[in-house]
């Protein structure tokens, strides 16, 4: 029984913080989030350069070879500084190639997405808005050998700058994973600002996009399962940033407490005050052992990680929603100028909530997977 | 990050599981000799008193075994590893750190084999929370103590052989940490009251007890003069993760579960109404939540680091269930939830279910309330100023 970090781990964890507070300070996040694509592509080449795009890539792909835990640490500390960057879209795409795709595949997308000159991201969702095997009505039409995609994936995270989409879509009943690239013909892309203005999402849009059987993941027999899969790791990786944001948040706020004085004391001195903080450290803490567990199951106890995963976004999600509004309102009226950095994380709480599946789809799962 | 257990303490947990097999099936339950003989076998494993050195009877078990066995024993629903809880958890490490070798001769062995009952005279009507201050007053007579005042919310008073009380000696010291005296005084000295507090629930858990004269021989005096305060502060390895007290929580859960499938609501199962599914799925991400927090406690005990406040943020989720589940239990049963004897109702055949939604303030208020444990997260580790 051991629950904490190797000493790798809490290296990797003091080099992210020590890279992140000088490349990528508030002032420079707020620099980038300003740009059309919230994306700084210096930034990206030097998380390149850490090895971070490719962390969970195998090493024989050019990767560094580590695994889910390894990620949710430097995870962590992405969701912490906010930063704008494409860091879980292109991971997500990284291991949705390495689960599932064959040798070949592997070869042709991984060495690039590792070493940070490819962006990927899962395209998932379409109008429907929904999360699971029902979800996915674009439909392939058998041609040649492959199948020709036209519709529309939708909220696709970090559209605007990924180059390499992960494209669920149906043939035959059977769900299938085509790997798109922007490149490709009949292939558009649209973004849209977001109330986090730290990050991007928008529509994918495929008009008569042929994809050979080589574009096709080979080794997703299951198509729903390997969805769930996929679904799952992408709840592990959002809810890592939400839990580093969520630390700063709380951090923030009870510094606030302690240095701003009212009726001759720090406001942190008051009950009224301290209370909320308190209520926050606790919702911190259990998020963190949560998500812990649930990186830990991805490679260890797989046969866990629906539920883990299900337990700590949902979790998660109700904790963040609560400390973004209590993280605002403690600091008073300074807190909701667009100067003060609070106000940031409060937004990042409301982009965190339905991604990959908000609190009550989350509790519904609980529920289903509880056999209730 | 390594979530599983080595082959020693899988072994561990394999010969616990299998004396469970043994000696708790249904039919041995039924045996009015029962509680008797599990006792007795209990005692013959060492399971009582097992985080004891085994010089002074106990089993010398290691944090992690500590926590196999009652995890094992709360998943099967056993009785207790040991009858005498007090004794067992404060009193006898106690005495074992501070005891002289007749106090340890004289008490030790009763409390491993349930023959007395100890109780805790701590708060005081005044001095609750801020129990330090407290005000019972111990003067040296002779060879004697002369203890006068009172002691209210003492746990199982009523039931009790012995207290192990606190008074205070010198009433001109600076820190009001210093001038307690620890007493080891027996419940039927002239001069004791115990009257029982009946609580909303109709059960008498609680008492007063008044002292009025009452005469303690110095022999029974636990450590020095003035210096009672640290003798409440066990120093004695016990496991504090409280992975056991969540299995019993998760056996709650699965009980809510299963009455909420068997139980119509507007027609239809209970366990089909979002609103229950959502509380339901709550609780259960929280319990997990308390036991992953536990890991992280155990962790940090297995690594020699003594655990500190941490422990009130388990204790926090801990009041949210108690309150929770009693409700929830209500909001399933509907209007029979009303009926409070268990033979005027359906659903109220499962002895591990929240008897209601009036048992919960044992575990909320008992130990700190809910405010307290924010103050000591506010300023202990938040680092926030005291009021």
């Amino acid at each position: 029984m051991n629950f904490g970090l190797t000493e790798e781990q809490q290296m990797l964890s003091n080099v992210a913080r020590r890279f992140l507070e000088e490349r990528a300070p508030m002032s420079t996040v707020r620099d980038i989030m300003e740009s059309p694509e919230a994306f700084d592509d210096k930034l990206w080449s030097a998380m390149a350069e850490l090895g971070w795009p490719g962390l969970i890539v195998d090493e024989a792909y050019g990767g560094v070879d580590l695994g889910f835990v390894d990620l949710t640490v430097l995870l962590e500390e992405t969701g912490r500084g906010l930063l704008p960057a494409p860091l879980i879209s292109s991971s997500l795409a990284a291991a949705a190639i390495s689960e599932f795709g064959s040798d070949a595949q592997k070869q042709r997308y991984l060495p690039s997405l590792a070493d940070g000159s490819a962006i990927g991201t899962l395209a998932i969702l379409e109008d429907s808005d929904f999360l699971g095997p029902d979800g996915i009505e674009l439909t392939g039409a058998k041609e040649g050998d492959g199948y020709r995609l036209t519709g529309a994936k939708r909220f696709v995270h970090d559209v605007g700058v990924a180059t390499i989409f992960i494209v669920p879509f149906r043939a035959a009943g059977d769900i299938l994973f085509a790997v798109v690239q922007s490149s490709t013909k009949g292939v558009s892309s649209q973004s849209h600002p977001t109330m986090d203005q730290t990050k991007r999402m928008g529509d994918l849009t495929l008009d008569g996009v042929i994809v050979s059987k080589d574009d096709v993941l080979a080794g997703a027999s299951d198509g729903a399962a390997a969805l769930a899969r996929l679904l799952d790791l992408a709840t592990v990786a959002v809810t890592a940033e939400m839990i580093g944001a969520m630390d700063r948040a709380l951090e923030m706020t009870t510094q606030y407490a302690k240095d701003r004085v009212q009726f001759g004391s720090p406001i942190g001195k008051y009950q009224g005050v301290k209370h909320p903080l308190a209520e926050m450290y606790v919702d911190v803490e259990t998020s963190r052992s949560l998500l812990y567990y649930a990186a830990w199951c991805v490679s260890e106890k797989p046969e866990a990680l629906p539920v883990a995963a299900a337990r700590a976004k949902a979790y998660a999600s109700d904790a963040f929603t609560r400390i973004g509004i209590d993280g605002v309102q403690l600091h008073g009226a300074i807190g909701f100028t667009a100067e003060y950095d609070v106000q940031l994380y409060l937004k990042r709480s409301k982009w965190a909530l339905p991604a990959f599946g908000d609190a009550e789809f989350h509790y519904e799962r609980i529920a289903s997977l509880g056999g209730y | 990050m390594d979530f599983n257990l080595t082959t020693k303490e899988e072994a561990f947990r394999d010969e616990v599981r299998a004396f469970i097999g043994e000696n708790l099936s249904p039919e041995a339950r039924k045996d009015p000799g029962f509680l008797g003989g599990w006792l007795k076998k209990i005692r013959e494993k060492r399971w009582v008193g097992f985080n004891w050195p085994e010089e002074y009877g106990g089993g010398g078990g290691g944090i992690m075994e500590q926590v196999i066995l009652k995890e094992e024993m709360s998943k099967a629903g056993a009785p207790p590893l040991g009858l005498c809880m007090m004794g067992l958890q404060w009193v006898g490490p106690a005495i074992i750190q501070y005891g002289t070798d007749d106090q340890k001769k004289k008490f030790l062995p009763d409390i491993l084999d349930s023959k007395y009952q100890w109780c805790t005279g701590y708060s005081e009507p005044g001095f609750g929370s801020d129990l330090a201050s407290l005000q019972c007053k111990g003067v040296r007579d002779g060879d004697e103590y002369v203890v006068n005042g009172q002691k209210i919310w003492t746990s199982l008073a009523a039931w009790s052989d012995w207290i192990i009380l606190l008074t205070r000696t010198d009433f001109d010291t600076e820190d009001k940490h210093e001038g307690i005296t620890c007493l080891l005084v027996e419940m039927k000295s002239p001069g004791i009251e115990v009257r029982p507090i009946k609580n909303m629930s109709g059960s008498s858990h609680f008492a007063e007890v008044f002292f009025d004269n009452v005469r303690v021989p110095v022999q029974n005096r636990l450590g020095d003069e003035g210096k009672g305060w640290g003798v409440t502060i066990s120093a004695l390895a016990h496991e504090r993760s409280g992975i056991s007290e969540v299995a019993g929580l998760v056996g709650q859960l699965n009980d809510l579960v299963e009455l909420a499938k068997r139980t119509r609501r507007n027609g239809r199962p209970a366990s089909e109404q979002p609103s229950i599914r959502r509380r339901l799925a709550k609780a259960d991400v929280v319990i997990e939540g308390m036991r992953l927090n536990g890991q992280r406690f155990l962790t940090k005990q297995l690594k020699g680091e003594p655990l500190s406040s941490e422990t009130s943020i388990n204790k926090l989720h801990r009041a949210f269930l108690a309150i929770e589940l009693g409700d929830l239990a209500l909001e399933i049963r509907g209007s029979a939830s009303q009926y409070v004897k268990s033979d005027n109702g359906p659903g109220m055949e499962q002895n591990r279910l929240p008897s209601g939604a009036l048992d919960w303030p044992n575990v909320v208020i008992g130990g700190g309330t809910p405010n307290i444990q924010r103050n000591i997260i506010a300023e202990r580790i938040l680092g926030l100023p005291k009021d």
